[in-house]
């Protein structure tokens, strides 16, 4: 159960954005931390709601796991596929070290 | 014959297959309506005017060999969203600014193989996010009835360039709203299908379990032509239904006796504009004396639909646009970067618009450790409730199913630029009606019942169980003839320009406005250029 209002702090905000990959200034953090408490206090209303028998619904569709025929199909050339990235080295795309 | 931009596509189809007019003459005059009126609509993020003249050529030539198809030589715009190969195609951010797809969507290439002529693209709210189309990394688009008003959103340029003259027909998409409520602001009709009747491949994906492409026409006879080309299975959507399409073009009939149209009580709620409640219960009542039989139903769950959607759309949509990172295509963040995170974080922090970079983070907390049972699940266990509404509606427990479902598509006409861009919870407000359906999976069109007092433009909402798109077009046919309003087309106070100065301060930087006038310039030059002589 959450409480009735929702007040989210300055860390919880930044922990957020950090979970997100966004990097976030001071004021814009301060933003998010009202506006983001106010549409949550919004969604309050659900919890108002007994939906302990109810199952979820993540897809409307009366369908199962779609399957084909495992045939070869034509794929994007790399140079296409390189086209749009903004360094490129070797058929690469180039990235700063992961770490 | 004039004003040939001003045609529905099956008159120019009627008059492409007398002979009466070319594709080209008819694409030239559409392309002109754009030079004459674009400035002030801003509808087009990206103009494609050689290569419309050529498919527009290519169409007479297939015809004068004896050849048809739906669209053939048929100009219409497409939203920013929908990838298309070798043209720009932004989702009105700045994270996709000058991204190239390598392909076209699926929608693209059913309407290129029906014959359809591709104009350009036209503006949306960043990647689909809003109600007004002020979301845009761009620019706004304004209504053409009323330049200092909103088109709605986020298919807003879509239902301008319809409204406008700048396309025959266009093609939105709609994931809570983004087709029907700009196609009601604007005053012409718009098609939301069943989820999964039309493929998303190509899309720009914002929540996959609620995208829809659909089309946005002056009559509802347009809608079935464009849809019938749409829509169908599509081996690289898996979530695509392999049922039938039915031929839509034969359901048109004006004979509505016996329909049964439910009207919910939660959608004549507070909060509805007294012209639009009274418009569309003119509708409705025209419906009566068409011979239709209204039906008072209650559909409990519709006021949590905005929290549903606001949850289970932004959850879906953090997850998607992880893939703009700054790596593969796109922008990326200027300066050196210890590591790759700082290049992730630096440059979605930066490409993305105040909009997107709030659903991110609600989704994100939506989903996260802690929060995912009281929010996320939470969401999808209401979203049942409120498809279930529908189904008791439709399949009637005591016998008192209806056949469709009726009541206002937006609850406001169209409201000024900037009015509702402070707070973004009375922007999420003005999807109030077009939520649920959404999340229901189910089809619905808007289609215009009105004018209030200030002249602008209202739409009527049927929504019909999943697949039943023939049974609403048809409905929505019926009523258009009855009542008349979609002859009538937006009147523009073009002999005054529009003071950008007004607006631009609050909303949008010097930098926008520069790319406005230098992209009319540009357009003219290239349209100039493309038609020659001959029309000068």
């Amino acid at each position: 159960m959450i409480a009735a209002t929702t007040k989210l702090t300055r860390e919880e905000v930044a922990h957020i954005a950090a979970l997100a990959h966004i990097a976030l200034g001071e004021a814009e953090l301060a933003l998010y931390q009202e506006q983001l408490s106010a549409i949550l206090d919004h969604a309050v209303q659900l919890q108002a709601l007994d939906t302990d028998a109810i199952p979820p619904t993540a897809s409307v569709l009366p369908l199962r796991t779609v399957l084909r025929e495992d045939e070869t199909a034509s794929t994007l050339p790399v140079a296409d596929a390189l086209a749009n990235a903004p360094a490129v080295r070797d058929n690469c795309f180039v990235v700063p070290p992961v770490r | 014959m004039s004003d040939l931009y001003n045609l529905t596509i099956h008159e120019a189809m009627d008059a492409l297959r007398r002979g009466d007019i070319t594709s080209v003459a008819l694409t030239q005059a559409v392309l002109e309506r754009v030079l004459a009126v674009d400035n002030d609509i801003c509808a087009y993020l990206t103009l494609t005017p050689e290569a419309a003249l050529e498919q527009a050529e290519a169409a007479d030539a297939a015809r004068a060999a004896g050849k048809d198809a739906p669209l053939l030589g048929i100009p219409i715009a497409l939203k920013d969203n929908i990838s298309t190969q070798g043209i720009e195609t932004t989702a009105g951010s700045k994270i996709l600014d000058g991204y190239v797809p390598p392909f076209d969507a699926t929608i693209v290439r059913k309407l290129k193989a029906a014959g359809a002529v591709v104009l350009g693209k036209t503006n949306l709210d960043e990647f689909a996010m809003g109600s007004s189309t002020e979301n845009s990394a761009f620019f706004p688009t304004r209504n053409p009835w009323d330049v200092t008003r909103v088109p709605g959103g986020s298919s807003g340029g879509s239902a301008a360039a319809v409204a406008a003259g700048e396309a025959l027909a266009a093609v939105g998409t709609d994931t809570g709203g983004s087709v029907r409520q700009p196609a009601a602001l604007c005053g012409v009709v718009g098609v939301r299908p069943t989820y999964g009747r039309c493929s998303r491949y190509g899309l720009v994906a914002f929540a996959s379990s609620l995208d829809q492409p659909g089309p946005l026409t002056r009559d509802v006879t347009d809608a079935a032509l464009m849809l019938q080309v749409m829509a169908g299975h599509d081996p690289q959507d898996g979530t695509t239904r392999p049922d039938p399409v039915p031929d839509y073009l034969a359901a048109l009939s004006p004979d509505v006796k016996g329909l049964r149209i439910g009207v919910p009580r939660e959608y004549f709620a507070e909060g509805l504009q007294p012209a639009v409640e009274r418009l569309v219960r003119e509708a409705l009542q025209m419906f009566v004396e068409l011979g239709a039989e209204l039906v008072d139903i209650h559909l409990p769950h519709t006021d949590y639909a905005l929290s549903t959607y606001y949850l289970v759309a932004p959850a879906e949509a953090s997850a998607n646009l992880a893939r703009f990172d700054g790596v593969r295509y796109g922008y990326r963040a200027e300066g050196h970067f210890e590591t790759i995170g700082d290049l992730y974080a630096q440059t979605r922090g930066a490409g993305f618009g105040p909009e997107v970079l709030r659903r991110i983070m609600l989704g994100t907390y939506a989903l996260s450790a802690g929060y995912y049972d009281a929010y996320y699940l939470k969401a999808q266990k209401v979203r049942t409730l409120i498809k279930s509404d529908f189904d008791a509606a439709f399949a009637g427990t005591a016998g008192c199913g209806v056949d469709l479902i009726a009541g206002p598509t937006s609850p406001v006409t169209a409201f000024r630029l900037g009015e509702r861009t402070a707070d973004p919870l009375q922007m999420y407000l003005a999807d109030i009606f077009t939520l649920s359906q959404a999340l229901a999976g189910i089809p619905a069109i808007s289609v215009p019942c009105g004018f209030d007092a200030d002249g602008l433009p209202v739409g009527l909402q049927l929504a019909a169980p999943a697949l039943q798109e023939a049974r609403m077009l048809h409905a929505a046919f019926a009523y258009e003839q009855a009542a008349g309003w979609h002859k009538r087309r937006a009147e523009m106070l073009l002999q005054k320009p529009f003071d950008y100065t007004k607006w631009q301060s609050s909303l949008w930087s010097d930098k926008s406005i520069e790319k406005i006038s230098h992209m009319a310039m540009q357009n003219r030059a290239v349209i100039d250029n493309a038609i020659g002589e001959d029309l000068h």
